[in-house]
C-alpha cells in the first residue's frame, strides 16, 4: 500500500492555524487579564521567549517568615513533586534555609531554588546541551536530551538542581518530569508563558508576608527592578560572577 | 640475542577458569545494570547530595588507569628505551581495554543510558564532558593505529615513532581532560584548581603502570613465558618513582587548599576530621598507595625479588582506589559552602555533612567495568600477536 | 527473493484486505474534537516529527502556540476506562498503546510527561481564545 508522501516542511493548514491562534492568545490575556498582564509585564502578550526581558526574582529575607514555608508548598503543588518523605533523594526545587551569623548570632530564613544565573555553570558543563538557558533568562533542563549524567548538580553552586531516583506517574501536564534525569526550579515558566507569576510569589504574596517579587530585570519601570534599584542587594555566591537573576534583600 | 616473537596466547584450562569468573562478574555488573535502569537510582546509594558515587570512582579509576598503562609504550618508542620496546604492544591493547572498561561503567550508570545516542547526535562544546567524549573515541582511533603500525610488516621505524608520539600526547590530552572534569568545577571547594589535571597525570602514570605490571605478570605465567626479573624490577622502581610524584602532587595540593582559608574547611574535613575519608587518605592513598609501595621496590635488597613489584603494584591499585573515592565522594560529602559566615539547616542537607553507603549494584556494576577491562585484554592476546614469547632478560637487554 | 516477495504480499493483504478492520490491525479508537484538516494518515506519518519539532519550539522558545502538543493529543484522543475516566498509558486500550503495542514500537514520552488529560480545574494556564462577540466588545473598548 503506497501512502502519500508528505514532505515535513508543507504541513497542509500549518500556518494558518498557528496564526489564528497566536492572535487568539495575545488577545485572550489582554482580555482575561486586563491592567495586569499590560502594567506587570510590559503589556507584550509575545507569544515566545524575547530576548528584550530577563525574568528575576527578588527575596526580601526581612519579610521571610522563619516557619514559613508556603513557597514550598505551593512549588511542590504546582508542578507536582511530592514534600521529601525521603530527603536524600526526593527532588526539592525549592527549599527554606535557616541562616544564623556565626559571629552575631544574627538569624534569617529565606528560600532557595535554582538562581537563573546570567552565566550559568550547568549549562558550561552540560555535555549534551539537555540544561540551557532560554532568551528571557529562565534555565531549564531539556528533560528529552538529558541523559542523567549529572555533572550540572555538580557543578551548580546552590545545589539547586535534583535528580529523579524513581519513577513517577500522574505529572502535572505542565511540568513533565520522569526517571532518570535532572530537574530544578522553572520560575514556573508555563506561567510565565502565559503572562502570570511563579506559584511561589504567588503563595507568598497570600501569606501576606510578600517576601518575593517577580518581574522584567531588563525593564526600568517594573516593580523588581525598581526595587533593586533603591535598595541594596545581593546575589549569593557573587563572588563567583554568575550573575544571577535571583536575588537578595537584608541578607 | 634472538628476535622478539609475538605470538597468541593458547588456551588453557587455567585460562578458561579465569573466562569463566571475569564472566561472571561482567554478567553480574549486567544484572546490576538491569537492576537499576528498572527501578531507578533509588536502589543505589547515590542521593542528591552525593550524585557520583561508587561507579564514578571505578570509571574515573580505569580511565585514568587507561592512558597511563600506555606509557610503557611511549617510553620505548618516543623516548627510545629498548628493553620496553617487547612491550608496546600489550601496553596499547591494555590502554584500550581500560578506557573500554572505564566507559562501560560510566555510561551504564547514566540516568537514561538508552539515550546514548543523544550524546552521540548533540554536543554542547562548551561542556569538557564534550571534549572528553571526543579525547576518548580519538584515543581508541589513535592507539589502534599506533598498534597497527606496529605489527603491521614494512611499516618505517620513524613512522612508529611519529604515531607512537602522536599517542602520547593524545594521551595526556586525555588526562588533562578527566581531571578536569573536577578541576574545573568552581562550585566545590574540593575540586577547583588548576593541578587537578597535572595531578591525574601522575596518578595514570602510577595506576596505568601497576595495572600493567599485573596484567604482563600474570599472562606470562599463565601462558609459560619468561618474564626477566631484572624487567620486573626495572618496571617496579619506576612504578615508585610514580607513586612518589603522585605523593607529591597530592601534598601540593593539599598544602595550596589549606592556605586558603576559604578551604579551610574542606582540607579539615578530609585530612583531619572525614572519618572514612580521613583514613583512606592516610591510610589508604598514602600509606598503602604511596610509602609502603615505594619502600617494597626501593629495598636494597628486597627490591630485587620479583614479588616486590607485584606485591608493590597490588597497594599502588588499592591506594589509588582510595584516592579516587576521597577525591569524588569526600569532595562531595562536604556541605556547599553557599553563605559564608553562617550556619546553616534546611530540609536538603544543606550545611551537613553528606552520607554515602555505596550498593551492592554499584559494586557489582564498578567490578565488572574492571572484568571487562582484563576480558578484553585477554581477548586482544588471544586473537592477536600481542604478547612476546621470551621477555627474559638476555633477551630484552639493557639500555 | 521468493521468501521477500510472500512477506510483501502478505503485509499488503493485512493492510488492503477487510481483515485488517474486522481485528487484525489496531483498534484505534474514536476520538473527539475537530477532525485533522491534514488527515489521520499524515498524523500516522508524521506524529513524531511533529511532536519533537513543536516540542523543541515550546522547550527553548517558549512558543505555547504550537499545533503539535502531546497535551491535545492526549486530551483529545483519551480513552475512557471502565470507571468513566480517561486511562494511562499503563492501561492497553490508551490511544497512543494501541498502535504502539502492535507495531512493537517504545514510546519514550509518558516516563515525563502525563498520559491522561488534564482535569478542567487546571485548565487555566490555556489562554482562551475569545468568541467574535468578546472580540467585537474588546475592539470597541479599546477603540479600534
Amino acid at each position: 500500500m503506497k501512502l502519500p508522501a508528505v514532505k515535513f516542511d508543507e504541513r497542509p493548514a500549518e500556518m494558518h492555524r498557528r496564526d489564528f491562534m497566536k492572535a487568539g492568545a495575545a488577545l485572550a490575556t489582554v482580555t482575561l487579564a486586563p491592567g495586569v498582564t499590560l502594567m506587570a509585564f510590559g503589556g507584550d502578550a509575545s507569544a515566545e521567549a524575547s530576548a528584550s526581558k530577563r525574568w528575576g526574582l527578588l527575596v526580601d529575607v526581612n519579610k521571610c517568615a522563619k516557619d514559613c514555608d508556603a513557597c514550598v508548598t505551593a512549588c511542590s503543588k504546582e508542578n507536582g513533586w511530592r514534600l521529601p518523605e525521603n530527603p536524600e533523594t526526593d527532588a526539592q526545587w525549592i527549599r527554606k534555609v535557616n541562616l544564623t551569623d556565626k559571629d552575631t548570632g544574627r538569624e534569617a530564613s529565606l528560600p532557595v531554588m535554582c538562581q537563573h544565573c546570567e552565566e550559568p555553570p550547568c549549562v558550561d558543563v552540560c555535555p549534551t546541551g539537555a540544561s540551557f538557558k532560554r532568551v528571557d533568562g529562565i534555565v531549564l533542563v531539556d528533560k528529552h536530551i538529558c541523559i542523567g549524567c549529572r555533572y550540572c548538580m555538580m557543578a551548580c553552586p546552590y545545589k539547586a538542581r535534583s535528580f529523579v531516583h524513581e519513577d513517577l506517574t500522574d505529572q502535572k501536564p505542565w511540568a513533565p518530569r520522569g526517571k532518570g534525569t535532572v530537574e530544578s526550579c522553572t520560575m514556573c515558566v508555563h506561567r510565565v508563558d502565559a503572562g502570570q507569576k511563579p506559584a511561589c510569589v504567588e503563595a507568598c504574596a497570600a501569606t501576606g508576608n510578600g517576601a518575593i517579587i517577580f518581574g522584567d530585570l531588563r525593564d526600568p519601570e517594573s516593580e523588581i527592578s525598581k526595587a533593586l534599584a533603591n535598595y541594596p542587594s545581593t546575589a549569593l555566591r557573587a563572588d563567583m560572577g554568575l550573575n544571577p537573576g535571583v536575588r537578595y534583600q537584608n541578607l | 640475542m634472538e628476535r622478539t616473537i609475538y605470538r597468541e596466547i593458547k588456551v588453557t584450562p587455567q585460562v578458561i577458569q579465569i573466562a569463566v569468573l571475569l564472566g561472571a562478574f561482567i554478567l553480574a555488573a549486567a544484572v546490576a545494570v538491569l537492576y537499576i535502569e528498572a527501578h531507578g537510582h533509588i536502589v543505589t546509594g547515590m542521593t542528591n547530595q552525593i550524585v557520583w558515587g561508587l561507579p564514578h570512582v571505578f570509571a574515573v579509576f580505569l580511565i585514568v588507569a587507561a592512558s597511563g598503562a600506555l606509557n610503557v609504550a611511549s617510553i620505548a618508542s618516543v623516548f627510545g628505551k629498548t628493553p620496553y620496546k617487547p612491550l608496546s604492544r600489550l601496553s596499547g591493547l591494555l590502554a584500550m581495554s581500560l578506557l573500554a572498561g572505564g566507559l562501560a561503567v560510566l555510561v551504564l550508570d547514566l540516568g537514561r543510558p538508552d539515550r546514548l545516542i543523544v550524546q552521540m547526535t548533540h554536543y554542547n562544546f562548551s561542556s569538557i564532558f564534550t571534549w572528553n567524549i571526543l579525547l576518548y573515541s580519538g584515543f581508541f582511533a589513535v592507539v589502534s593505529a599506533y598498534l597497527f603500525v606496529q605489527m603491521a610488516r614494512g611499516i618505517s621505524a620513524r613512522t612508529v615513532k611519529v604515531v607512537g608520539f602522536a599517542a602520547f600526547v593524545w594521551r595526556l590530552a586525555l588526562t588533562t581532560g578527566t581531571g578536569s572534569i573536577f578541576g574545573w568545577i568552581m562550585a566545590r571547594a574540593a575540586y577547583e584548581s588548576a593541578i587537578m589535571a597535572p595531578l591525574f597525570i601522575v596518578m595514570s602514570f602510577s595506576f596505568g603502570l601497576a595495572f600493567f605490571i599485573l596484567v604482563l605478570t600474570l599472562s606470562c605465567r599463565l601462558t609459560g613465558r619468561v618474564l626477566g626479573v631484572k624487567l620486573l624490577n626495572r618496571l617496579g622502581r619506576l612504578l615508585g618513582i610514580f607513586a612518589a610524584l603522585v605523593l607529591y602532587f597530592t601534598a601540593v595540593q593539599h598544602l595550596t587548599s589549606h592556605y586558603w582559608a576559604r578551604d579551610g574547611g574542606i582540607e579539615q574535613f578530609l585530612l583531619f576530621d572525614g572519618g572514612i575519608y580521613t583514613q583512606l587518605f592516610w591510610i589508604g592513598q598514602v600509606l598503602i598507595g604511596g610509602i609502603i609501595p615505594m619502600a617494597l621496590v626501593f629495598h636494597p635488597t628486597g627490591g630485587i625479588k620479583p614479588a616486590s613489584s607485584i606485591v608493590a603494584s597490588v597497594l599502588v591499585i588499592l591506594g589509588g582506589f582510595a584516592q579516587v573515592y576521597v577525591i569524588i565522594i569526600g569532595g562531595q560529602a562536604f556541605p556547599l559552602d553557599i553563605f559564608p559566615g553562617y550556619t546553616v539547616s534546611s530540609s536538603f542537607f544543606d550545611g551537613q555533612i553528606n552520607t554515602y553507603t555505596p550498593s551492592l549494584p554499584e559494586l557489582a556494576l564498578g567490578l565488572g567495568g574492571v572484568a571487562l577491562a582484563v576480558a578484553l585484554t585477554g581477548f586482544g592476546m588471544k586473537i592477536l600477536r600481542i604478547l612476546p614469547t621470551n621477555l627474559s632478560d638476555v633477551n630484552v637487554g639493557q639500555s | 527473493m521468493k521468501r521477500l516477495l510472500v512477506i510483501l504480499m502478505l503485509l499488503g493483504g493485512i493492510g488492503l484486505s477487510p481483515a485488517f478492520a474486522q481485528g487484525l490491525g489496531p483498534d484505534i479508537p474514536k476520538a473527539t474534537g475537530q477532525p485533522h484538516p491534514e488527515g489521520n494518515l499524515f498524523w500516522r506519518m508524521n506524529h513524531m516529527r511533529l511532536l519533537q519539532h513543536d516540542r523543541d519550539l515550546t522547550m527553548h522558545n517558549g512558543d505555547r502556540h504550537i499545533q503539535a502538543s502531546l497535551k491535545t493529543c492526549v486530551t483529545c484522543h483519551a480513552v475512557k476506562g471502565a470507571d468513566g475516566k480517561p486511562v494511562g498509558v499503563d492501561n492497553p486500550k490508551h490511544f497512543c498503546r494501541v498502535c504502539h503495542d502492535y507495531a512493537a514500537v517504545k514510546i519514550d514520552c509518558f516516563m515525563c510527561h502525563n498520559s491522561k488529560p488534564e482535569e478542567k480545574t487546571q485548565a487555566y494556564l490555556k489562554p482562551k481564545i475569545p468568541d467574535s462577540k468578546e472580540l467585537a466588545a474588546y475592539l470597541k473598548e479599546t477603540g479600534q
